[in-house]
């Protein structure tokens, strides 16, 4: 075999500079009663299937930042090629950037070997990269798309294994969707019966788990044709109001007036204007 | 040379972890610690998350490292070998997938059995039939087991600290015949005519040291392997699902699986 010299120093992998100096911040912070603010993560339910014509992903649209809800409509369903997408759940800056960076090679690979791009090419690449970083990037994804050798569906996990399997889950709701996925899965759906199965499961993750709600996105993969179904159904619409707060003008009666004009006087005029062009 | 474009990924990241193992604080901030030492007799489970210490909102599994639970095995017979594996992956009290395929082809007629952490035997079996098949194609020729089983070897004990994976070798080469060799957490490799592996294997070695005979048939050595798995699956929480059975022999690879239902019955199970 080809001998490798261990003791060289490689550069790549994560970078631990900043570690020792951000304990150091947030013990400062922390003894202030302040508490630095936490990574925000799509809490999530993600969810694909595998169906006759191809595969059928879904996504809630709920992003927290601790116990808040930082977005209401987020998008986790994101762009690998024309033919394949892929789901993201985790810390959300984790899964949109590892998935631009395996997008952007995806696309080069292709335009080198001069053919679509395969699910099991882009498997290979993320599942490397996670790996070469041991779990630190947060990225749980399940990756689902159409090739030429048919649909593929992929399941891959924060430390780098893969699944390949005909249904899979994940994130905080992945319970809950599975739970809807072991009933009523079968092989060959129809696409409707596809479309409504990976529904229900990603709603029994959003009322079922404090980390995901609001609204249920789709995306329907077939050979040369992607549906991006954003929202698919609108889960949880915010309600209309029955009454109004609002007081009519001369509810509260006036009592006193008094008004004191504030003299200005101008000192200074000057006027930058503006390149537009 | 081509082998060192595999070797970087894993010799990068792991002397990035070494230097890492000084330097980073005890308040860790993202996931897990990976060294911990599941060996097949220890029953405990993976290193407690270090992100969110308690948390409804991110549930414990979520945040566990994905390990292949497992019960492995292997057996010789004249003629090649038998090998099979149960189906479980677990993350934590989860099991993330069912229907695990844990015996992985390296080569035509080689194949190696995966337990220990799911990412980095997936990792180890992916480089190895790299560097095999290339070997394989530079020789002209079927590469011998014992060749797989040293290539397993040599990154298991170089990277020992940073790997977790227990992995039985097992095939046919037109040399030696049919050959298990196992290669434990820690990097050894041996060559032995049965061996089982896994966290469910130390269940069943004393059924597989009083039944296991020199000399058995093909059928008898599916019958043991498949017998020894259900024994095992019965017992251990983290090893279920359904038993993948294969024979590798001259003539080829038969696959068969056992599904839940038709897994031989015990007395006491």
């Amino acid at each position: 075999m080809a001998s490798v010299s261990v003791c060289q120093y490689r550069p790549g992998g994560f970078s631990f500079e900043n570690c020792k100096r951000n304990a150091l911040l947030e013990a400062d912070i922390n003894k202030l009663g302040f508490s630095s603010p936490a990574a925000r993560k799509t809490g999530t339910t993600i969810c694909g299937v595998v169906y006759k014509d191809g595969v059928v992903l879904g996504a809630d649209t709920r992003a927290t930042e601790g116990m808040v809800v930082a977005d209401k409509n987020c998008s986790k369903i994101h762009y690998i090629s024309p033919n394949i997408y892929c789901c993201g759940a985790g810390t959300a800056a984790d899964t949109e950037m590892t998935t631009q960076i395996i997008s952007s090679n995806l696309e080069l690979h292709s335009l080198s070997t001069g053919r679509l791009p395969r699910v099991t090419t882009a498997n290979r690449m993320l599942k490397q990269m996670l790996f070469r970083y041991q779990g630190y990037i947060g990225a749980a994804l399940v990756l689902g798309g159409v090739d030429c050798n048919g649909p593929h569906l992929y399941s891959i996990y924060p430390h780098g294994s893969t699944d390949k399997l005909p249904y899979v889950t994940m994130g905080s709701g992945s319970l809950a969707a599975m739970a809807v996925f072991e009933d009523r899965y079968r092989p060959n759906m129809e696409e409707e019966e596809a479309k409504r199965l990976v529904r229900d499961a990603i709603a029994a993750g959003i009322f079922n788990d404090l980390g995901s709600g609001s609204n249920i996105d789709l995306c329907v993969i077939t050979k040369g044709n992607v549906d991006y179904l954003r929202p698919h159904d609108m889960a949880n619409k915010k309600g209309v109001r029955t009454g109004s707060y609002r007081y009519k003008h001369g509810t509260t009666g006036v009592l006193t007036k008094a008004v004191t004009p504030l003299n200005l006087e101008v000192v200074e005029e000057s006027v930058q204007t503006m390149d537009t062009s | 040379m081509h082998f060192t474009v595999v070797f970087s990924g894993l010799s990068g990241v792991c002397d990035r972890l070494r230097q890492a193992r000084v330097r980073t604080p005890a308040a860790g901030s993202f996931s897990n610690v990976v060294s911990v030492k599941m060996a097949t007799v220890l029953q405990f489970p993976a290193s407690v998350s270090t992100f969110n210490n308690y948390n409804d909102l991110y549930p414990d599994w979520t945040q566990r490292e994905v390990s292949t639970g497992t019960t492995i095995m292997a057996v010789e017979f004249e003629g090649g070998v038998v090998i099979g594996a149960d189906s479980r992956t677990t993350t934590g009290a989860y099991i993330a997938n069912r229907v695990t395929d844990k015996l992985t082809p390296i080569h035509e007629r080689i194949f190696c059995c995966r337990s220990g952490s799911a990412a980095d035997t997936q990792a180890i079996a992916d480089a190895v039939t790299y560097q095999l098949g290339f070997h394989s194609i530079e020789l002209d020729e079927a590469p011998l087991v014992q060749t797989a089983a040293s290539l397993f070897r040599e990154m298991c004990y170089r990277y020992r600290e940073e790997l977790m994976a227990g992995i039985i070798v097992a095939g046919w080469d037109p040399r030696r015949g049919g050959q298990v060799y196992t290669v434990p957490v820690g990097g050894m490799m041996t060559r032995q005519p049965v061996s089982v592996g896994g966290s469910g294997s130390s269940y069943i070695y004393g059924y597989v040291d009083s039944n296991y005979r020199a000399g058995m048939s093909k059928e008898e050595c599916l019958k043991f392997t498949a017998e020894a798995l259900t024994l095992a699956m019965e017992r251990d929480g983290s090893s279920g699902g359904v038993v993948r059975l294969a024979v590798i022999s001259e003539q080829g690879v038969e696959r068969q699986v056992i599904l839940g239902n038709q897994l031989p019955k015990f007395s006491t199970v």
